[in-house]
Parts: structure tokens; C-alpha cells; sequence
């Protein structure tokens, strides 16, 4: 890659977009990550009767057991909602800079 | 090149064959639905090699499948990678043994996925070729971080392999009544064939195939279980709690204080971010899009297996627990309790017969076996590439090898390294390995992962900043998990542990990233300001894919 090449992209108002737009999404989902994990595995170190609660007086059904599985789920869509907009407004803007590229 | 491999399948079938008439002569134990069914996969497999054989022409071939793999079946194969026979039969034991801890521990593994297509996936497919060192040397020094990230691959390769030769090894034994040495050469054997003829081809569409048979098996037991109980989790889960009480519905003895909880959620996550032969599967998707897609199918199909291994462990208990069929009477005499057959990792496969019978065990057997050998396959070709590709093509012949020389070098790393397997899985037969995987997973999470991470995200980081670092992160994690309570007090017979966890993640990869970074503000080297410059262009490279995929094609 060229300085010239280099300094076109870095100026385009696209590329400017993508980063700071992605940075964001990537950041805000990790977090949302992190938090649902770290409070659940907190939960366990610190006050693990917790998530032995049964769920109603007759069940031998616990908290944890929901909530456990709450999680997979929840990483599972996380992935689902990175992929569906970097796949599509993402790699829009992906390809408009490498379209102003050519175009100049 | 057809030609050997042709003869090397036979003789490897004629070894099954041959191994399937001494062991039923000398042998009770002899399951011959699952020695059948085992050699139907072996054949199928071996037949999948040499088509992949056919088309492994190029080093990118042997590296990276051509980079045709689609992110649907990338997604399948890194599941497959991430389901191996110890999680499979080791989860769903400690299911089995100890209920909800079961499911803490799947979560731990199951988390790591989410971050790593959020901050990993997209710039380690735009900037890498072959092998995760591809990016973390993208601009600085070729030899000090290639040789540090291939000695990072090949540690934790091999920490991995010999979990697995052992494991193989004393599975097949019980399963297929085989003695262990001839198990462990055997899977020495196969794998090399695959890695060696059909190169990441085959080695993917082994570790597909076996991940479409594990699931298929394990959503028939799931399926089983449940119709037992009308499809009433309440009801299961009552059953199981009359047999081994309440306490299996909550939180046991497997996170006991915050810093073992945190170290081990820190070398999950980051362990899982720094796996060799997982981050190369990256490189066999043709792009960003893809890449992104298949870490979406794999955490669907990694989440949907450790929920079947939920309910698995617990119709183990339901179906398994104190059934005469299973008890092992000899261990019973004297240890009291209701031991079963083959200790509690085997509470999947008694399940297996349980609910389907002698054919579905078989089944179930040759599905673990296949596993086993997907996942050798997979680990080995990413050890034979750090080999051929960062030490030998980048390191020693400065990046000026060509394809076939490359190419060959792998195919002898490959040798060598299954070679190296068998001997390892031998001389561990008797040993305790408890600390192995951990290892590994903190080695992948202090060396490799830290080097990795930064080299996309931070424009300061120097090659002198990466190699202290590092090699400060290797070698605290190996130090403390030998002065940790299992190597230092269970192997070593100590009284007191120096280092009183058992996962030293979070210290050995917060020393990692502290040298990094100090090492690296404090390099005023002319060397330093030319890596700074450079980052730029990587940026713009790792964000954009611009310029990726030229280079995929050289």
C-alpha cells in the first residue's frame, strides 16, 4: 500500500465511519458479554444460594438452571446480531472505500 | 504421492483388521458393532484423503483447504475442534457426577466465542495467510516474534496432544477392548495419514464429519432421555435429585473463591482466543463475511452441544447411577459407593447403551474415537505449520522458501510430530495429567493471545515490548502451575501448594500485558518508530480487507 493510498482511505469519510461505528458495536457487545458473564460467575464465588433457589416451593428445579442455559442463548444471539450488521452495513461501507479507490 | 498413500491406508486398515482377530481371540471385552462402525468411518475417511490428496497441490492448499471452505462449514469444523472426546465424555461426567458445576464449567468454554468474533475473527482473516504469526509479525521483526510465536504453537500443541493420546488411548481400550499401546499407535497412524496426504482439506472435512455425527448422537440420546420423562425437565431433574440429592441443582465445590473463578473465566476466554489450531481455521474461509459467519454457526452448535451434555449427565444419573448393568463390582468391594465401569467419564457411553442398546453404544464408541482423531488432526497440522511456515519458511529461509520446499517440510513436520504423539502418549500412560490442558490453555492465553490481541490494537507495541512480554507470560504460567496445588502437591507429593490456585491466568496474563506494554513505551530504537509507522497501513488493511485478498493468492 502506497502513503498516497493510505492517506485517501484515511480521509475518507466512509473509512471514518466504519471504524468509529464498528469500534463501538464491537465494544458495546463485549461488555454486554463480559458483564452477563463475570456477574454469573461472581454470583457463584460470592453467593452461590443464589442460583440454588428453587424456581416455585414444589420444584426441585433451580434458578441456576434457567439462567445457565439464559446464557449460552444469550452469547449465541450476541454473535447472531455482530454478524448480521457487519455482514451488511459493515461490508457496505467496506466496499464504498474500495469503490472511492478506484473511482479517484 | 497417491500411490503410498493407497498403501499406507491398507496396511492401516489391515492394522484395524488384523487387531479385530487377535483382540476377539484374547479378549472378552470386544465390541465388534463398534469396531465395525469405527472401520466404516476409518474407510469413508480414508477415502476423503485421497480425494483431498488429489487436490493439495499448493502450500496454500495444505495450509488453508484452498480458502474455499464456506462459513457454514468452518463454523461446524471449529466446533468440532472445540467438541473433543474430553469435552464431550468430560463434561457430561462432571455433569454426571456433580450436575450443575457441569454447566458452569460449559459456559466458561462457551464465553470466550462471542469475543472472539468481536474483536479477533475479522482482522486475524484480513492480515494473516497461514498461521496466527502471520499477523502478529505483520510489521515487526519476522525472526524474534515468529520464532517466540511458533514456540508458543508447538507448547501448546503439544501440551493438547499428549491429553489426547492418553485419553485415546485409555478410551479405546475400554471400548474397543485394543491394548493401549496398539490404540495410541493407531491413532498416531491415521492422523498422520490425513494431515500428511489431505493436508487442511481432509483434516476439515474429518473434523466435519465426526462434529455431524457427534451431534447426531448426542441429540438422539438427549431426545431418549426426555421421552422418558414426557419432555418435563421438572420431572428428570426431580428423578435425579431422589438418586443423588438436592445439592446437584446448585453450585458446588468447583468455584470456591473469586480469584480461581476469574483466572479460570481469564484463561477460558483468552486461552480459547490464543489456540493455534483454532485461529487457523480462520484462514480457510475466503473472507471477513465468512469468517464472521462461521463463528456465528460454531457458538450456535458449540452452545446447542453443551446443553445436550446437560441433559446427557443427567439422564446419566437417572438411567446409569446405581444400575447393576454399569457398577463396577470390582471397585465397589472395596471403595464402597456405586463406581461404574470405567470411571465416571464413561456415564455418556453406559447412557449410550442404555438407550439404544449394543448397536447404538457402538455408535456412540466409534463417534468418540473419530473425535478423537479429527481433533489429533487438527492439532497436529497447526504444529506442523508453525513449524514449516514461521520457523522454516519465515525464520530460517527468511521468507524466500518456495510452495514445494514449504510444503514438504511440513508433511516431515507432521511425521515427526505424530511420531513424537505416540511416544508422549506412551510414556504418559501412567501419569497424571490433570494439569495438562490447563496448561495449555494458559500458555495459549499469556504468550500467544497477549502478542496477538495487541499487535491489531495497539500502534505503540515493539517487537521488544512483544518478545519480553511473551516469553514473561510463558514462563509464568508454566512456573505456577508448577508450584500450583496439582502438579506441586498431587504429582510432586509437597505438602503445601507455593502458589496456592490451580488456574494462574489471570497473574501470568496480567504479567504479560504489563511487560508488553512497559517494554514497549521504553523502546526508543530507530526499530520501534518504523513499527509505529507501519501500523497505519495494517490498520487500514485489518479493517477494510483491502490488500487481503491479493495476498491470499501468492
Amino acid at each position: 500500500m502506497t502513503q498516497e493510498t493510505i492517506n485517501k482511505i484515511k480521509n475518507d469519510p466512509s473509512f471514518q465511519e466504519l471504524t468509529t461505528k464498528r469500534r463501538a458495536f464491537a465494544i458495546k457487545l463485549s461488555i454486554a458479554m463480559l458483564v452477563v458473564y463475570f456477574s454469573f460467575i461472581l454470583t457463584i464465588a460470592f453467593n452461590p444460594s443464589t442460583l440454588g433457589t428453587p424456581l416455585s416451593a414444589d420444584s426441585v428445579t433451580t434458578v441456576g438452571i434457567p439462567v445457565g442455559i439464559a446464557i449460552i442463548i444469550f452469547a449465541f444471539i450476541l454473535t447472531g446480531i455482530y454478524t448480521k450488521r457487519a455482514n451488511g452495513e459493515f461490508d457496505d461501507l467496506s466496499n464504498k472505500i474500495k469503490n472511492n479507490l478506484k473511482d479517484n | 504421492m497417491n500411490r503410498i498413500f493407497l498403501f499406507l491406508a491398507l496396511s492401516a486398515i489391515t492394522l484395524v483388521g488384523s487387531e479385530v482377530i487377535s483382540g476377539a481371540v484374547e479378549k472378552q471385552a470386544l465390541n465388534v458393532s463398534a469396531i465395525v462402525m469405527f472401520v466404516i468411518f476409518v474407510g469413508a475417511t480414508l477415502g476423503i484423503t485421497y480425494w483431498a490428496a488429489k487436490r493439495t497441490k499448493t502450500a496454500k492448499d495444505f495450509y488453508t483447504a484452498g480458502g474455499g471452505i464456506t462459513g457454514f462449514q468452518n463454523g461446524m469444523a471449529i466446533a468440532g475442534d472445540f467438541m473433543s472426546a474430553a469435552s464431550f465424555l468430560g463434561i457430561s461426567g462432571l455433569v454426571y457426577m456433580k450436575g450443575y458445576d457441569g454447566l458452569i464449567y460449559s459456559i466458561g468454554f462457551l464465553v470466550g466465542w462471542p469475543i472472539i468474533l468481536f474483536m479477533i475473527a475479522e482482522p486475524l482473516r484480513n492480515l494473516g495467510k497461514y498461521t496466527f504469526a502471520d499477523v502478529a509479525s505483520y510489521r515487526l521483526r519476522q525472526t524474534p516474534i515468529r520464532t517466540l510465536a511458533a514456540f508458543g504453537s508447538i507448547a501448546t500443541v503439544t501440551l493438547y496432544l499428549i491429553a489426547q493420546m492418553v485419553g485415546s488411548g485409555k478410551l479405546i481400550q475400554l471400548l474397543f477392548g485394543l491394548q493401549y499401546e496398539v490404540a495410541v499407535m493407531l491413532v498416531g497412524v491415521l492422523m498422520i495419514l490425513y494431515v500428511t496426504f489431505g493436508g487442511m482439506l481432509a483434516t476439515t472435512w474429518v473434523q466435519i464429519i465426526k462434529a455431524f455425527l457427534l451431534l447426531s448422537g448426542a441429540t438422539f440420546m438427549a431426545i431418549a432421555v426426555m421421552a422418558h420423562y414426557d419432555f418435563s425437565f421438572g420431572a428428570l431433574f426431580s428423578h435425579a435429585t431422589e438418586l443423588k440429592g438436592i445439592e446437584i441443582m446448585s453450585p458446588g465445590g468447583l468455584v470456591s473463591d473469586p480469584i480461581s473463578a476469574i483466572s479460570l473465566a481469564v484463561a477460558l476466554m483468552f486461552g480459547t482466543a490464543g489456540l493455534p489450531h483454532i485461529l487457523m481455521r480462520f484462514f480457510t474461509v475466503a473472507d471477513a463475511k465468512e469468517a464472521r459467519k462461521s463463528v456465528f454457526y460454531a457458538t450456535g452448535f458449540i452452545g446447542y452441544f453443551y446443553i445436550l451434555t446437560f441433559i446427557i449427565g443427567f439422564g446419566a444419573i437417572v438411567m446409569v447411577f446405581e444400575n447393576p448393568a454399569y457398577l463396577d463390582m470390582a471397585k465397589q468391594a472395596i471403595d464402597g459407593g456405586s463406581p461404574i465401569l470405567g470411571g465416571n467419564n464413561m456415564a455418556a457411553i453406559h447412557l449410550s447403551h442404555a438407550v439404544g442398546g449394543d448397536f447404538f453404544l457402538g455408535f456412540i464408541s466409534a463417534v468418540a474415537f473419530a473425535t478423537i482423531l479429527a481433533v489429533v488432526s487438527g492439532l497436529t497440522l497447526a504444529g506442523a505449520s508453525a513449524v514449516s511456515h514461521d520457523l522454516y519458511a519465515s525464520v530460517f529461509k527468511k521468507g524466500k522458501a518456495d510452495s514445494m520446499s514449504e510444503m514438504k517440510v511440513s508433511r516431515i513436520a507432521t511425521v515427526v510430530l505424530g511420531v513424537v504423539a505416540i511416544l508422549l502418549g506412551i510414556s504418559f500412560e501412567n501419569q497424571n495429567i490433570a494439569f495438562v490442558v490447563g496448561l495449555a490453555f494458559a500458555i495459549a492465553a499469556s504468550a500467544n493471545f497477549p502478542i496477538l490481541f495487541l499487535s491489531m490494537y495497539w500502534s505503540r507495541l515493539t517487537t521488544r515490548g512483544a518478545v519480553i512480554g511473551g516469553s514473561l507470560g510463558l514462563a509464568t504460567a508454566i512456573v505456577l502451575v508448577i508450584l500450583g496445588p496439582i502438579v506441586w502437591v498431587q504429582i510432586l507429593g509437597n505438602a503445601e501448594a507455593i502458589f496456592p490456585y490451580k488456574y494462574p491466568a489471570l497473574f501470568s496474563v496480567s504479567v504479560s500485558f504489563a511487560a508488553i506494554w512497559f517494554f514497549s513505551v521504553t523502546d526508543n530504537s530507530d526499530n520501534a518508530k518504523q513499527e509505529h509507522k507501519a501500523f497505519e497501513a495494517q490498520f487500514i488493511r485489518s479493517e477494510t480487507g483491502i490488500g487481503a485478498e491479493g495476498a491470499s493468492e501468492h
